[in-house]
């Protein structure tokens, strides 16, 4: 097992150009036209304004962790495998949080604080999944 | 999420025209387990006639039925012989217990109803029910459950104030000590000690097994009415003195980055409403879904600051007996059942009629319930005097 037999994610008008620019390899937010700030999960207006006022930009792919977890509980199946594995709470530099794994370190050596860089390694069904790993490693 | 929109606090000392207008006049809570024989009807009917007999009333003098839990109004209210003039099925969610409250206290005090029969029941435990799993946002990335959005939330506690994981083992412990003196709680006769708490085995770390609400099938119901129609009823009434409530959606999609510490600070209106401070009551109530909500209840509400939810429980200070601050007196979700807030309220309101036998707090004249989600809610009762 591995991130081809994760759930797929539920894929929606509003999210839609997010997984499509993942496939590329791009970590895209949308972005407040009046307030020039970004949020997540995607929506139909901003919730800065609750206008339909937003562009979608390419983020930096870039944050720090803002907590972690590690999951024992098997409740997913395809991720039995995987267990006992970390959920990672990102805060982009952008603004947004995002929910990830952790690619390419353990959850021993995660240290909340510490810079993290989005990596596209794989996913379900033709999605690719945002992991994040030490900012300074190649992606 | 939007991570810094602000909190549009209640006004502070604003006059809450519902001060002591709306009672408790009746309770029933029926055995807690795992009861595959029967279902969420079969315990919601227990429990109401549980609560019909402890206020002294048959289901005719019933004209207003909220229920929880329970698949649908239609078919409980026609079991039970109910036809009300209001009626409604609330959210499942915990936090819907105290929502549940304040709609009925409305609809009594606005005159939509009279006498309110609130009904929760839950098979959680028969049924198998997992709290965690399926499709949602996160789930590509394996993040599901109320359990793991509080142990990130709790990690990041630890991480900003130097909190403990063992803290929360004082929380655990003084609830099962509760348990141990309630006869009907699940963790009845099966005491712990603060070793088995930080050896319990994770579930989603830092989250421990001691950590996690039980899962357990068991019904709550109570009777609400006016303070003057109480009065001529069964028992004592108890009377909702204020209830404050405020709102946070901005992180509804993931664990909420400012510990809920905003929209929790924002319901310290409650004392306003009620008429009277922290130091005019005597014992909580706090929804325990997960140890750390107790801890973020405690510092929201300002019975320490933020971050001194640790220190401040260290000593004994929920423990019966021994603290200035007795909570979940009959062992909350974590030892007593899983109720979602109902059993807790229950217990809140047996206290206050001197129900509560070997784990009652003396001379008890007042009980906060505070219950820490992004629908943030505190309410104060009081005995009748």
């Amino acid at each position: 097992m591995s991130l081809a037999t994760r759930l797929k994610p539920l894929v929606d008008n509003w999210n839609r150009p997010f997984w499509d620019a993942c496939a590329e390899g791009r970590l895209t937010l949308q972005r407040c036209k009046t307030t020039g700030k970004c949020f997540f999960p995607p929506a139909p207006v901003s919730p800065f304004t609750g206008r339909p006022e937003w562009d979608w930009i390419t983020a930096s792919g870039k944050g720090e962790l803002w907590s972690y977890v590690v999951f024992h509980q098997s409740y997913f199946p395809g991720m039995k495998d995987e267990l006992p594995y970390p959920v990672a709470m990102v805060k982009l530099d952008e603004g947004p949080f995002l929910m990830t794994n952790l690619e390419g370190m353990s959850a021993a050596d995660a240290k909340i604080g510490m810079r993290l860089r989005v990596r596209f390694p794989g996913g379900p069904d033709g999605f690719f999944l945002p992991q994040f790993g030490p900012e300074g490693e190649a992606a | 999420m939007s991570p810094d929109s602000p909190i549009a606090a209640p006004a502070l000392g604003d006059a809450w025209p519902m001060r002591d207008k709306v009672a408790f006049a009746g309770i029933g809570t029926t055995r807690y387990g795992n009861f595959p024989e029967t279902d969420s009807y079969g315990l919601g009917c227990e429990a109401l006639n549980a609560a019909l007999d402890d206020a002294g009333l048959k289901p005719s003098d019933i004209d207003g039925l909220i229920v929880n839990r329970i698949p649908t109004y239609e078919r409980f209210a026609e079991m039970m012989g109910i036809n009300p003039q209001y009626c409604l099925l609330t959210e499942a969610p915990g936090r819907f217990s105290g929502v549940s409250l304040a709609l009925a206290a409305q609809a009594i005090q606005s005159g939509a109803a009279k006498t309110i029969a609130l009904v929760y029941g839950n098979n959680g435990r028969s049924n198998r029910m997992m709290y965690g799993g399926g499709d949602s946002q996160w789930s590509p990335w394996g993040m599901t459950s109320p359990g793991a959005t509080h142990a990130m939330m709790w990690r990041r506690h630890m991480h900003q104030f130097g909190t403990r994981h063992a803290d929360l083992g004082h929380v655990s412990k003084a609830f099962r000590d509760h348990a141990c003196l309630y006869p009907a709680a699940v963790m009845h006769g099966k005491p712990i000690t603060l070793e088995d708490h930080a050896n319990a085995r994770p579930i989603c770390e830092p989250l421990k097994l001691l950590d996690y609400c039980l899962i357990n099938d068991g019904a709550v119901a109570w009777i609400m009415t006016s303070a003057e129609r109480a009065r001529d009823m069964k028992r004592p009434p108890v009377l909702l003195s204020g209830y404050a409530r405020q709102d946070a959606f901005h992180y509804g999609s993931g664990p909420a980055d400012d510990l809920w510490y905003p929209n929790l600070s924002a319901t310290r209106s409650v004392y306003d409403r009620a008429g009277f401070g922290r130091d005019d009551i005597q014992g909580l109530g706090i929804y325990d879904n997960f140890s750390p909500t107790v801890l973020l209840s405690l510092e929201g509400l300002g019975f320490c600051k933020q971050g001194e939810g640790g220190a401040f429980v260290r000593d004994g200070m929920l423990a019966l007996g021994k603290g200035r601050w007795p909570t979940n007196t009959s062992g909350g979700h974590l030892s007593d059942s899983y109720m979602q807030g109902w059993g807790i309220i229950a217990e809140c309101v047996r206290q206050l009629r001197d129900d509560c036998e070997g784990r009652q707090i003396p001379d008890v004249q007042a009980m906060q319930y505070i219950c820490a989600t992004n629908i943030a809610q505190s309410l104060i009762l009081r005995r009748d005097s």
